[in-house]
């Protein structure tokens, strides 16, 4: 009859030894989380339920004043421009990522179609804009498409926007600035994608009675989905908080909701807002990426599409 | 191979059952007749510089030639993923020579099996059907029969990525062949497994075919291959047929020398002086039967008698040995006659083995001796 516990035995003895290894190479990252991740947010999510006070401050009792702002209701009943700019950024998202998927999926096959030398040259090509600070692309925009520059005259001239108006800022301006910064961050994923499908893959689906628009909806455009989803979130997630190309490009009535959190945290002050503005970022940003996870799940065969 | 099995090529001149004895399926089997194929690459590469050639119909017909020979060109226009630039191509009476893929009722073997990842492997078997508008319960019958006619058991319900080479090659055919093809094309379909295994698929496709009676070309680098498994073969080079002809008659009968030289023979010498039958090579003076008017000398090895010591006799010739390489079943020699070399291969049926350094006597029947043109 043995007692467990009474003696170490040598494998209880190597459990501690485990335990204790794991102890020393976790505690560091995990403690580095706590503070830096863990404790701000916990912090920011305790402040979007208080109460607004002097100084934009917040402060106690807690309540759902700063949600019920965002969903539109103000002081003196309904006053829409916080949910218009929430609104606006999920639609300048929306169509962003949209445009960008449609101009970076033909540019990254066109890559791959290319000589082997000239690929990294031009995809080279596709990432060297983003070199150069954002606010001075912005700012190199501002003065392509302020009233009195070609466009915005050949704009006028159309009859797209009224006359003096010029093409900035308006929300027009936001949706290029965010396709123009994002554009890369799409091609990449996309042209690792096309990169490794074998082209006798398309000559076995046209060989099987595919015509090539079927050959390519059945055949390619499944296997490029891990890289269309990958340059989803990366198009997306960061677009829907841009904070730089909105505040420079948009004017007034093109905010999106990282100004409008930047703003209650500095101009108006009005801490709860912008912490539950910040919030409701995270929680659209956790919604879409489950909903990438479930679309991947399904149209890739039941292969995990790691985002 | 001994005399009598030679001398008989003559009168039949294929010995397997002619195609259409074959045991037939419900499949139709087509013919194949091109004409005048042209093909370039670029600027300077001819891939295909005039091909004529007639495929029966439920043959199993191999195209075989070095690599740039032109066989895997051949092959993708007969897929039609690859347009000629002249020429036409006719399968089962009908001109496809510029009907897309799509419509083409020929379904290829690629070499690297191009399975579709992203699929499992039944909706692999099946995306042929489907694209040909199938409803789904009846593809799925049609899996199930193609599963049990190529034994693929369970192989069905698992993932790409989880078969093996042999599997994927399996279901790779399994595929084309669902959708029951008029022309079943096969590029190397056989070259990335290993020696036990492809031997073991060779004799399985070769079942296949002769069970369907369907129209299969295949092409391959390797004349082994071609000899066990074709009907007929076609012997490539340079983008031009050299030769066609049932495996024995390219084996024993090449035309020339680059077709000797790629079944493998390599006993070739040049005539230096001929009176009738009665050739004169660097050799000595040997007597053909039915000599030709080719300007080269061809010896199979397989067809050489070593006797020991120096004999006397017709079509004797004195030899010593220089090498000799036991391989169990047989032994090879290298023999030198004078400045000249002679490969000889010999049964081995328990007799004595001339040892390197023996004299011995090659003795030749004339009906083994072939001329060919240079």
């Amino acid at each position: 009859m043995s007692y467990p516990g009474a003696v170490p035995t040598a494998r209880s003895r190597a459990m501690v030894r485990e335990t204790r290894h794991l102890l020393f190479t976790v505690t560091p990252g995990a403690l580095w989380i706590f503070i830096f991740l863990v404790l701000p947010s916990a912090y920011l999510m305790g402040v979007a339920f208080m109460t607004n006070g002097p100084y934009g401050l917040p402060q106690m009792p807690l309540s759902l004043d700063s949600f019920e702002r965002l969903a539109g209701v103000g002081f003196l009943g309904w006053s829409p421009g916080n949910l218009y700019t929430l609104l606006r950024s999920l639609w300048q998202t929306l169509v962003s990522t949209l445009l960008v998927v449609i101009i970076a999926y033909p540019v990254a096959y066109y890559i791959t179609t290319c000589r082997e030398k000239w690929r990294p040259i031009l995809l080279l090509l596709v990432v060297v804009p983003s070199w150069t600070n954002q606010v001075i692309r912005a700012f190199g925009w501002m003065n392509l498409l302020a009233p009195g520059t070609p466009l915005s005259s050949l704009a006028e001239s159309l009859g797209l926007v009224a006359p003096n108006m010029g093409l900035y800022p308006s929300n027009f301006a936001v949706t290029l600035g965010l396709i123009y910064n994002f554009l890369p961050f799409m091609v990449l994923p996309l042209y690792a994608a096309f990169e490794k499908l074998d082209t006798a893959q398309v000559q076995a689906a046209q060989d099987l009675y595919a015509s090539p628009v079927r050959a390519f909806w059945h055949a390619v455009f499944p296997q490029t989905l891990p890289g269309l989803l990958a340059g989803t979130v990366l198009v997306a997630i960061p677009a829907f908080g841009m904070y730089v190309i909105p505040e420079l490009l948009g004017g007034g009535k093109g905010m999106m909701l990282g100004n409008l959190v930047a703003n209650q945290f500095a101009g108006s002050s009005n801490w709860p807002l912008g912490a539950a503005g910040a919030i409701l970022m995270l929680i659209a940003t956790f919604i879409g990426l489950f909903a990438m996870r479930r679309i991947g799940k399904r149209l890739g065969g039941g292969e995990e599409v790691v985002i | 191979m001994s005399e009598t099995m030679t001398a008989d090529i003559a009168d039949h001149p294929d010995a397997r059952p002619a195609a259409d004895e074959r045991d037939r399926s419900n499949h139709k089997a087509s013919s194949i007749e091109m004409q005048g194929l042209h093909k370039r690459f670029g600027r300077d590469t001819v891939a295909l510089d005039g091909v004529d050639l007639n495929i029966r119909a439920g043959e199993f017909f191999t195209l075989l030639g070095p690599s740039g020979c032109g066989k895997t060109t051949l092959l993708r226009i007969l897929a039609g993923l690859e347009e000629p630039d002249a020429g036409s191509l006719v399968v089962g009476g009908k001109d496809i020579t510029e009907m897309p893929p799509h419509q083409r009722s020929v379904n290829t073997v690629f070499q690297s099996y191009a399975l579709f990842p992203h699929l499992s492997v039944r909706e692999n078997l099946a995306f042929g059907l489907k694209m040909r508008g199938m409803p789904a319960a009846k593809r799925h019958a049609k899996v199930d029969e193609i599963a049990d006619f190529i034994k693929l058991g369970d192989l069905v319900d698992r993932h790409v990525d989880q078969l093996s080479g042999g599997q994927r090659q399996r279901i790779a055919l399994a595929r084309a062949l669902i959708c029951e093809p008029d022309v079943l094309l096969l590029d190397e379909p056989l070259s990335a497994l290993d020696a036990g295994l492809r031997s073991q698929l060779q004799v399985e496709l070769l079942r296949v075919q002769k069970r369907l009676g369907m129209t299969f070309v295949f092409v391959t680098h390797d004349q082994q291959e071609a000899m066990v498994m074709s009907d007929r073969i076609a012997v490539l080079n340079g983008g031009t047929i050299q030769q066609v002809g049932p495996p024995r008659e390219v084996y024993e009968r090449p035309v020339n020398a680059f077709v000797a030289h790629f079944m493998g023979h390599d006993n070739l010498y040049p005539i230096s002086a001929r009176q009738g039958d009665r050739l004169t090579t660097a050799l000595g003076e040997l007597t053909a039967e039915e000599a030709g008017d080719g300007e080269l000398l061809l010896i199979r090895p397989e067809t050489l008698d070593l006797l020991p010591g120096a004999v006397e006799g017709p079509n004797h010739l004195t030899a010593t040995v220089t090498e000799r390489l036991y391989r169990g079943s047989h032994a090879e020699f290298r023999l030198a006659i004078g400045d000249t070399t002679l490969q000889a291969t010999v049964n081995n049926r328990g007799r004595h083995l001339p040892e390197v350094g023996e004299t011995v006597t090659v003795a030749v029947a004339p009906e083994d001796l072939v001329t060919l043109s240079e």
